[in-house]
């Protein structure tokens, strides 16, 4: 129990992920539905507030660092990643070219 | 076995308290691992929908049928509720039962209403003739969105599950990574959630 407070955050932390997810998610659908930026910015700005987002619920409220369980916990979700750019970006990859190629659709 | 039935009796002695805390925790981090799986189940899903979202066959494209003001409404009450099942984990650690079900409450209530506001915008899609039988990209769309909703109606059932446990056994070593391992399944969903909702919805009106 002793690093439980470490472990499981504080309500400083939550109250602070709540602030910063609902600031990343009125970003992205403001410009969008405003219209405020062209086709290629408002992309960049969903992607980049996506993954902001991401990255405030791993870490503020699933606590996820490279110490928890002697990094395994860190290192499970680097391998994770790894293979979803593989099954996602080569599912893309190769779908591209066939539709290229086939003259489907 | 042993050494849970002897720490009933022997709660304060520190080794066994500590050896229970690993088993806990090797408890969660297997339950990590599980996420991990379904976070390529969740990736190969989002990989088919970016592959068919030009095959509308005739029918509508993604700006023709996304009503982002609900969207919007559903993302804050999933948002909301990862933070209130963060306070139940407070109330858990500071042994306050009572606090830690109302939060447990509050988190099922807001994703109850989640998965409401998907049934309605589901039920419309399909009362419009848009079902997932329309075109390759509804179904798509409805496969990977559905499985969020699927899985975020088994994290209520679970939720009611941890509720009705915490009033017949209470708080204790059985209970507790439990409360943990939905705690990871909650805010994994969130996750995948800001995922759907600027990949598939906002990019999908652009």
């Amino acid at each position: 129990m002793k690093d439980a407070p470490a472990s499981h955050g504080s309500v400083k932390s939550y109250v602070t992920g709540l602030i910063l997810s609902i600031v990343l998610t009125i970003i992205p659908f403001a410009v969008v539905m405003g219209d405020m930026l062209d086709t290629a910015p408002t992309i960049w700005v969903i992607v980049a507030t996506a993954v902001m987002q991401i990255l405030v619920q791993l870490i503020m409220f699933m606590h996820m660092d490279t110490k928890q369980e002697e990094g395994w916990n860190f290192m499970s979700f680097v391998f994770t990643v790894t293979v979803l750019a593989l099954v996602v970006g080569g599912s893309l990859w190769i779908m591209h070219h066939l539709h290229l190629n086939m003259m489907i659709g | 076995m042993a050494s849970e039935s002897m720490s009933q009796h022997g709660d304060h002695a520190h080794p066994e308290t500590h050896a229970h805390h690993d088993t806990g925790s090797i408890k969660v981090f297997g339950f990590w691992v599980y996420l991990m799986s379904d976070l390529v189940i969740f990736g190969s899903l989002f990989a088919t929908y970016a592959v068919l979202l030009r095959g509308t066959a005739g029918g509508p494209s993604g700006a023709d049928i996304f009503d982002l003001p609900l969207i919007l409404a559903g993302t804050f009450l999933l948002l909301i509720s990862s933070f209130t099942y963060g306070m139940a984990v407070l109330a858990m650690t500071a042994e306050k039962v009572k606090q830690l079900s109302a939060w447990l409450i509050v988190t099922f209530l807001l994703g109850a209403g989640f998965i409401a506001l998907e049934i309605y915008e589901f039920q419309h899609l399909i009362h419009e003739g848009y079902g997932p039988d329309r075109s390759a990209f509804l179904s798509a769309f409805f496969t990977l969105v559905g499985t969020h909703g699927l899985h975020v109606f088994f994290g209520l059932i679970w939720i009611l599950v941890v509720l009705v446990q915490l009033k017949t056994k209470g708080l204790n070593d059985m209970t507790r990574p439990r409360i943990l391992c939905l705690s990871l399944f909650w805010h994994f969903l969130d996750i995948v959630w800001i995922c759907v909702f600027s990949f598939v919805y906002l990019m999908g009106v652009l």
